[in-house]
Formats: structure tokens, sequence, C-alpha cells
């Protein structure tokens, strides 16, 4: 379980969270939806534990995470960015052997069973062809699922993910959205992830969170939170919501606002 | 050669270097003014040993074989390796803390921290000497610790201490320091001041028996081996400091550590070299080339191929014009930078770095 108690954060004088409280259970998948600068990033950050919250706690399992040695929170909490930059020729293998840093310590770093929590990762997420290819030379959806293998040999019980498809094709956007929805149904990892595209975050997400100038404005089922009165409200734009045809979850329309006459 | 080696092709890589530093500590030390017998130096270190009681050639006693090889030859040699090892190590430790390509041990202010200190040292009128290291290596040492103890506390804000601010402070420190330096070299016209801060500049090896040694030495293998503990962290900081962060790594400690380790390496080999260019840069850069860029093998495969890489470079610096000496930064640059654009050009994919 993690959760925010009375959370605020400023980065300087620029306020951008405002007294945030959130639980979420072992095992759930939740969305955090908001238009740009609305603190989705920010909050990923905060659950990580890379920023510390000006004001209030995040508690991780019943400990303060700020108290938490940055080692002791990787190994429960992993996060996958938008994009890393790899400076070195790393293969893949490599970069997700990366994933193993939090259970090294000065004088362990690298065993047998790290081996083995790399190979099982890369089988599972169907990139074994490519894992001796380097990091660099792979596509943008193939570094993806790289990273997704790297946080999963970090064996996390919560993953993080910060708009992990904002800048993949669409089949790429469905693989690593069907592969996360695997390990929170398979092996219960609970998932928190920002999200860019509403019907995309209705479609794999069991819970939404509605982010607006560092508020909660909602909270709860795709059919509660994607209304066309909340995305009004919240990010301005005038939409129509319709149910998906297969998966009856709301289908986010949108209605193009008054045209410039031609 | 270029595809990724086996766990315990690892091993091998290791044992393979070191047998050729050992390689270069016998063979060596027989070129110089007097020849010495490379047969006769074999002898004498299995009988040293202890193990065998060879009998040397007539021209060892005679000649004074024993006292060249063990006073002057051996030290020196010795000396050759520590200092490449030494450079080499930190310019890895450097490169990937710093993610930068052209990152070598000196980036930071340490080369114009130890010019500026060499060079006030050599304008003093007195001459001390402590542990057998004289003023102007000890000024030498602190001036490199201190430019970058400087360049940190300049570039730290908010408790944190970005990489960028610490590329261009150095390069500001350094910048100033050096402009101070040749101004105070300009001011004074002491005879002779110039050439010994060229040759400051430059670098040479310069040991006399083994008494700086037995102090360097310490220093800069504790060092390498200390470094060796952070190299999984140096992989996880390739992915940047917030990834890295992300992994579990505490980042502001270990770039403290990381840099402070670089530091003393970097000012160890210093104050029995001067300043000596390249190997720092470019052996860290070729044999990732080689071995690839896991800090694991890259720190102690680079720290063995910069201790031979300097002492084959110091045998042509001290027996090519002899007995005049070609100052030790030539020959590295010379040697060095052809083999580096062989190493560049036959990788067929681009270098990644």
């Amino acid at each position: 379980m993690i959760s925010l108690r009375q959370v605020s954060f400023s980065y300087s004088d620029t306020p951008v969270l405002h007294h945030i409280d959130l639980v979420v259970e072992k095992g759930e998948m939740v969305a955090l939806l908001g238009p740009n600068g609305s603190g989705k990033t920010t909050l990923i950050k905060l659950l990580s534990g890379v920023l510390r919250p000006t004001a209030g706690e995040v508690h991780l399992d019943g400990s303060i995470l700020s108290r938490l040695k940055r080692r002791e929170v990787a190994q429960r909490v992993a996060v996958v960015p938008q994009q890393f930059n790899m400076p070195f020729a790393f293969t893949l293998r490599e970069v997700v052997l990366l994933g193993r840093t939090p259970f090294h310590s000065l004088f362990s770093d690298g065993g047998q069973r790290d081996h083995r929590v790399v190979q099982q990762a890369i089988e599972r997420i169907g990139i074994a062809a490519l894992k001796e290819r380097f990091f660099n030379e792979l596509s943008g959806g193939e570094r993806q699922k790289a990273i997704l293998a790297m946080t999963l040999a970090q064996e996390p019980k919560i993953l993080l993910l910060d708009e992990p498809t904002a800048h993949l094709d669409i089949n790429h956007q469905v693989e690593i959205l069907d592969l996360v929805k695997r390990l929170n149904r398979e092996q219960g990892v609970t998932v928190i992830g920002a999200m860019h595209d509403l019907n995309m975050a209705a479609l794999y997400f069991d819970r939404l969170l509605l982010l607006k100038e560092g508020r909660i404005f909602a909270d709860g089922t795709p059919e509660k939170v994607l209304t066309a009165e909340t995305i009004k409200e919240v990010f301005s734009a005038s939409v129509q919501v319709t149910q998906h045809p297969l998966t009856k979850s709301p289908h986010v329309i949108i209605a193009p606002g008054e045209a410039p006459p031609e | 050669m270029f595809t990724r080696l086996k766990q315990n092709h690892r091993v091998l890589v290791l044992v393979i270097l070191g047998a050729i530093i050992l390689l270069c500590l016998l063979i060596v030390p027989a070129f110089g003014g007097e020849p010495i017998s490379p047969l006769d130096i074999v002898k004498v270190a299995l009988n040293k040993l202890g193990l065998t009681n060879f009998s040397l050639s007539p021209a060892w006693e005679a000649r004074n074989h024993e006292s060249i090889l063990f006073q002057i030859r051996l030290p020196r040699v010795v000396a050759g390796a520590l200092v490449g090892a030494a450079l080499a190590a930190a310019g890895v430790l450097f490169q990937g803390l710093l993610r930068n390509p052209m990152a070598d041990p000196y980036i930071i202010g340490t080369s114009a921290g130890a010019a500026f200190g060499a060079t006030i040292a050599m304008m003093l009128p007195i001459s001390v000497a402590f542990l057998s290291f004289g003023l102007v290596s000890i000024a030498a040492f602190f001036g490199a610790l201190g430019a970058v103890l400087l360049v940190y506390n300049l570039a730290r804000v908010g408790g944190k201490t970005p990489i960028v601010s610490m590329l261009l402070a150095g390069f500001a420190v350094s910048a100033m320091l050096t402009a101070i330096l040749f101004f105070m070299v300009t001011l004074s016209g002491r005879p002779g001041l110039l050439q010994n801060v060229f040759s400051f500049l430059m670098g040479s090896i310069s040991v006399s028996g083994w008494n700086q040694i037995i102090i360097v030495a310490p220093l800069i293998i504790g060092g390498i081996v200390a470094a060796r503990f952070f190299a999984f962290r140096l992989n996880a900081l390739s992915l940047g400091e917030e990834g890295a962060a992300y992994l579990g790594i505490n980042v502001e400690r270990d770039k403290l550590t990381i840099l402070a380790l670089g530091s003393l390496l970097t000012g160890a080999a210093v104050c029995i070299s001067g300043l000596v260019g390249f190997v720092g840069l470019v052996v860290p850069h070729a044999v990732r080339l080689v071995l690839g860029p896991d800090h694991r093998l890259l720190l102690p495969a680079a720290a063995l191929s910069g201790g031979a890489f300097l002492v084959i470079a110091d045998l042509f610096a001290r027996t090519m014009l002899y007995p005049r000496e070609i100052p030790l930064g030539i020959l590295t640059a010379i040697i060095g930078a052809p083999f580096f654009i062989y190493l560049l050009r036959r990788t067929r994919r681009e270098y990644a770095f």
C-alpha cells in the first residue's frame, strides 16, 4: 500500500501540488490524468521518493518514504520514465541487468541469481531476440520494452509509469500496456501511471485520478471520471463521451472547437 | 574482438593485462644508456624470490647493474605503471560520472590547480622536503585537490551539485588559475622558471629511488580498489542522475565519493609525474571500445592498460633521444592518438561512447 497524506509540493517558489490525500491499495491499477502542468509527473516522482514533499508525508507499507534508504525504496518501487538517454554502448541485456542495482552492495555486485532474474524478465517481455543488440540502436518501442524489463528485474511491488507510451507508435503503446496489465493481473504488482491518452487510460486502468492545477478533481472508475462535464472542466475541451464498442469502457471523442472559416 | 565477453572471459582479460604489466616490469628496465641483459633481470627476479640461484653475466657485477636496476630503472618503471593506472582509472571515473566523452582526469580543475600549486612552489625561495617529496610535488597534490574542492562548492546549489554546473565551474576555475599562473611567471623573471613550468605541464616521471613510491603506491592502488567497489553504481549512473536514483542510488553522496576518488588518484599521479596528458582521456575510450562500457570490467582493465601504456611511452621518452629526455606528454599523444584513431575506425558501428 502506498499513500499520500496532505502532500504539497513546490519547485522553489512555484507550487505544484496542494494537500493531496490518496491511498492506493496493493494490486490496484491507477492512472493519473490531467493537462500538462497539472502535477502528474511530480506526483510520480513523489511516489518514487526522488522528490520529497514540501509538506505532508508519503507512506509506503506503513513506513514514511523519506525515512527509507533509496536502496530500500528501489527494492520495492520501480519507475518507467518517458525516456532514458544512455550515453554508453550498453547491450539490452546489460541495461536490464541495471535493474538489479538495488540488490547490489559494495562487496557483491553480481551473481548467478541476477542472470536468472534478468533472463526471466527479458523472456517475459518477449525481447529475447534483441538481448545482445545495443540499447541505443533499438527503436523507441523496443527501448521502452527494455526499460520495462529492467524494472521487472527490480522485482518491484509497485510499478510507477511516467507517460510510458508518450512517444510510441500505436502498436507499441498497446504492447507496453498489455504487458503492464499482465504484470498487474498475474503478479499483483500495483501500477500507478501518469497517462496522456484518456482512452488508453480508460481501456487499461481500473481507477482514474483526474488532476487539475495540483489538486485531485475526480477519482474513481473510468465511467465515473470520464464525463463530458469533468473533461470540459479540467481540460477546457469540448468532447463527447461514448462507449467503446468492444470493452464498453467510456470512449472520449473530441468535438472540434469552433473551426475558423475556410 | 568487438563482441561482448562471457563472465569467465572477463577474468581472463584481466589476467592477460596483468601479465602484460608484469612483462613490462621485467623487460622495460633492460633498456637505457647502460643496457642490462633482460635474461639477467629475469634471473635476478627469480633469485630474489628465493626460487633459484642463477649466476649472472659478468657485466652485472662489473658495471654496477644491480644498483642501476633497483635504484633507478625499476622505481621509474613502477612509477610509470602507477601513474598510468591512476590516470586511466580516474578517466573512467570522470567519464562515467560526468557522462561526457571529453572528460578526463583534469577536466574539473585538477590540472590547473596542480600547475598553480607547483608554480608557486617553484617561485618560493625555500626548499623543503616532506616524506621525501619536494615542495613542488606537495604543492601540486594539494593544488589539485584544492581546485576540485573549490569547483565542487562553486557548483553546489541547494544541496545538489548538477553535473553541468560542475563542468562549467571546472572550466572557469581552470581558466582563471592558468591565467594567474602565467601572469605570475611573466612577472617573476626568475631564470629557468618558465622552463620548469613547461616541463611540469608536459609531464615526466620523476622519482628518486623508492621513497616516494612507497607513499604514492598505496594511495593509487587503494584508490583503484575502492573505485572498483563503485563500478556498479557508475553503471547505474549512466542512466542519468534521475534514472540512477530510481535504481536506488544515493546520487549526491556517490557523486561526491567518485569525485573524491578520481581527484585523489589524479593528485597522487600528478605529484610524481606532472601533467601527463592523453592517458586519462584515451585509455578509457580505447578499452571501452574493445571491452564494452560495463564499469566492473572497464575500470580494472583500463587501470592495467593505462599502466602498461605509460611504461612503454616512458621507455620511448627516456631512450629515443638519449641522453636527452622527451617530455612524456608528447610521447603519450604521439603513440596514443594514432592507435586510438585506428580503434575508432576499426569498430564499424558508430561509437556511442
